[in-house]
């Protein structure tokens, strides 16, 4: 191509960018292919989805039938009425095919895209148009606009089904019209597929030998594009405006990391972006530290309830427990567990873990809703606001401090032979006094406080606003436990369904908390994390680095999603994502702000 | 008629897999079931388009209700558990 030579001289000069906004306002089949005129190293700009760099010849996903006429059906309404519905069932027979190849989450994902093809509502609907004497194509068509309408009415949530939806429509009504369903363009030597947007039925053929990159013009980070992409760690960038503009073999650089598709490229630009993404390869590993896109370092750490859960941990490669909660060991029991027997169970977990790992251990968790026979706390009518946690063992004279006392005992008992480091840290703190009293308690019995080792539960708006006095003491950390504080901001009672739709950790409320406590963090020079349901959310488990988190601790399924989450944003970005979903006035518009990145 | 008002509570409300598994749930139970969101229109639960429609997000409530018939008390009990369980994993 004749453009390819003016690039070499262009290429210090700022680069042509592609229209930049997002949000999938455009959601019928997109004309593919236009012929506008490309300059050399056009730039589109979209988001990106992992951290590769890679360069191919581009190849275009297959078109969409044209919308077919409305005009009366030939044959009988009853026999228009059977191809209509022969082709839904064909329709969702290929997509279980699919999904049976395919396995795992696609098969999923692909299982929902054939219940909707043979919807009961949507055969009442295809029924009524062939009955009013349509063709079977076009009672297709115009059922599913109509979904299609309803759905695009719902906003950005649910942009993603919206691409399903059309693709579902486009190969029904491809097999009532007697062609072949649209989809991947046959090649046997690796490409970079460039679509509008990509449906499950699509993703899911992919092969990933094959298939360098995805770049669609459409889509966010939540559509199927992007989840699938992550599931089969092929770089993608979602949502780049005017890719459809490249044609078919023409070279481009897409930088996954950058959020860039660059047509032409120099051989520069190429070798340094495959080169830096050859260096970030271990951040998008399925396994690994969690890390950044910039390579900051998020420790993902599994939330452990005991040795039971050790191998769940392990398997999703935790990098330690964020959260071990020791509850297990005094329900249901007249008497408190012995110390030997507190040790043993203790190191059955810490010997599940190398060295290098950290294990945080929670103090019991006692309070009037979980009543311990040996920790005497009385009747209360409002057991959220009262005697829990640490305040368990300091109220009443301290009548029940002898049995945390024998719990910190049997830690450092369990630590002092063990390959991980092993912190400790109290729930329930309002404020300094009582944390500096757990520290008193903590190194009386020989656990490492000078050493940063034991620290506190940030549960309550109280602890989370003075984060920094309390940290400015003996302190060493801070776990910021999101369900409690969710309830504590919002004066919902996590136990309460009628007060449910309050529970949510999105609210713009408890993140300004969670925000102060990671100001305080940074301020202080001590470790923030997270150990609440919080952060197990990936797009929420962003926005909590984005306020200053450095570990994030949750079930272990959660761990690789969000693994992959972190890998694909900078720091920076995070803290974009935080700053919006802060400024926002509801938990749902602060879910919908950090999207819209 | 038999009806129950519950709490959604996986995260991510009824859509993609958790809506996946309230309707083939739906689809298994011998009489015609609706859900609604709190004051909306009741829709047929056993259809996936219709539920998705509903946007109904994790943390809303939502009430179900069955058309009278052998089974239908027990259709809500069992639609109602599965929504105030986390479908999510």
């Amino acid at each position: 191509m004749a453009e390819v030579a003016a690039a070499e001289t262009a290429e210090t000069e700022p680069t042509e960018a592609g229209p930049t906004e997002t949000g999938p306002t455009e959601t019928g089949p997109t004309e593919a292919g236009s012929p506008r005129a490309q300059s050399p190293q056009a730039q589109f700009e979209g988001v990106g989805v992992g951290t590769a760099a890679v360069a191919g010849p581009v190849a275009r996903m297959g078109q969409p039938p044209p919308e077919p006429p409305d005009v009366p059906a030939a044959d009988d309404a009853g026999d228009e009425r059977a191809k209509a519905f022969a082709a839904l069932a064909a329709v969702a027979a290929d997509l279980r095919a699919r999904g049976a190849a395919a396995g795992g989450p696609t098969a999923d994902v692909l299982e929902a895209q054939a219940m909707m093809a043979e919807d009961p509502e949507l055969e009442d609907g295809v029924r009524a148009r062939t009955d009013a004497g349509k063709t079977a194509a076009r009672a297709i068509h115009e059922t599913f606009a109509e979904y299609h309408d309803l759905f695009s009415g719902l906003g950005d949530y649910m942009a993603g089904r919206v691409a399903d939806l059309a693709d579902l429509a486009a190969r029904a009504v491809a097999v009532a019209s007697g062609v072949p369903m649209p989809g991947l363009p046959h090649r046997t030597e690796p490409y970079v597929l460039v679509a509008a947007d990509l449906a499950p039925a699509d993703t899911a053929l992919l092969d990933p030998h094959l298939v360098l990159a995805l770049v669609t013009a459409e889509g966010g980070p939540t559509s199927h594009t992007a989840i699938l992409a992550r599931a089969l760690g092929i770089p993608a960038v979602v949502g780049a405006a005017g890719v459809l503009a490249l044609t078919d073999d023409t070279t481009v650089l897409v930088d996954a990391a950058a959020g860039t598709v660059i047509g032409h490229p120099s051989t520069e630009a190429m070798e340094a972006a495959v080169t830096r993404s050859c260096a970030a390869a271990a951040a998008s590993a399925r396994t690994g530290p969690g890390r950044t896109s910039d390579g900051t370092a998020v420790k993902l750490l599994a939330n452990i309830g005991g040795a039971a859960d050790v191998p769940s941990a392990l398997a999703a490669d935790a990098e330690g427990v964020g959260l071990f909660r020791t509850e297990f060991l005094y329900l249901d029991s007249e008497a408190p567990p012995t110390f030997e027997a507190q040790v043993k169970a203790y190191k059955d977990v810490f010997d599940a873990f190398p060295a290098g790992a950290r294990v945080v251990v929670r103090t019991l968790d006692a309070g009037a809703d979980k009543p311990l026979p040996f920790v005497p706390l009385g009747e209360e009518p409002n057991p959220a606001l009262g005697v829990r946690g640490l305040r368990a063992f300091r109220a009443f004279d301290g009548r029940n401090e002898a049995v945390l006392r024998t719990q910190l005992l049997a830690i450092r008992e369990a630590a002092g032979t063990s390959a991980p480091e092993i912190w400790v840290m109290a729930p329930m703190v309002d404020e300094i006094t009582e944390a500096e009293w757990f520290c008193d308690l903590a190194a009386g019995c020989g656990l490492d406080v000078a050493g940063g080792r034991v620290g506190i539960m940030v549960e309550t708006p109280a602890s989370a606003l003075t984060a920094g006095a309390i940290l400015g003491g003996r302190t060493g950390f801070a776990s910021i436990g999101t369900n409690d504080l969710t309830q504590y901001t919002m004066a919902a009672d996590r136990m309460l369904g009628a007060v449910g739709r309050l529970q949510d950790p999105w609210h713009p409320a408890v993140l300004k908390l969670i925000g102060a406590a990671g100001a305080a963090g940074e301020a202080t020079g001590k470790p923030i994390g997270v150990c609440g349901e919080a952060a197990a959310d990936p797009l929420l488990a962003c926005v909590l680095v984005g306020l200053g988190a450095r570990s994030l601790s949750m079930a272990p399924s959660a761990i690789a999603e969000v693994r992959a989450a972190l890998a694909a944003r900078t720091v920076a970005e995070c803290m974009a994502m935080a700053a919006r979903a802060s400024g926002a006035a509801t938990a749902r518009e602060a879910r919908r702000a950090a999207a819209a990145g | 008629m038999p009806q129950r008002t519950v709490t959604v509570a996986s995260r991510i409300g009824l859509h993609a897999r958790p809506a996946a598994v309230f309707v083939n749930k739906a689809k298994e139970l011998p009489v015609p079931v609706t859900l609604a969101r709190d004051g909306g229109a009741p829709v047929n639960a056993k259809s996936l388009l219709a539920i998705m429609t509903l946007d109904v997000r994790g943390g809303e409530r939502v009430t179900l209700a069955a058309a009278e018939g052998e089974g239908a008390a027990a259709a809500v009990d069992e639609l109602a558990d599965l929504l105030e369980t986390d479908l999510d994993g």
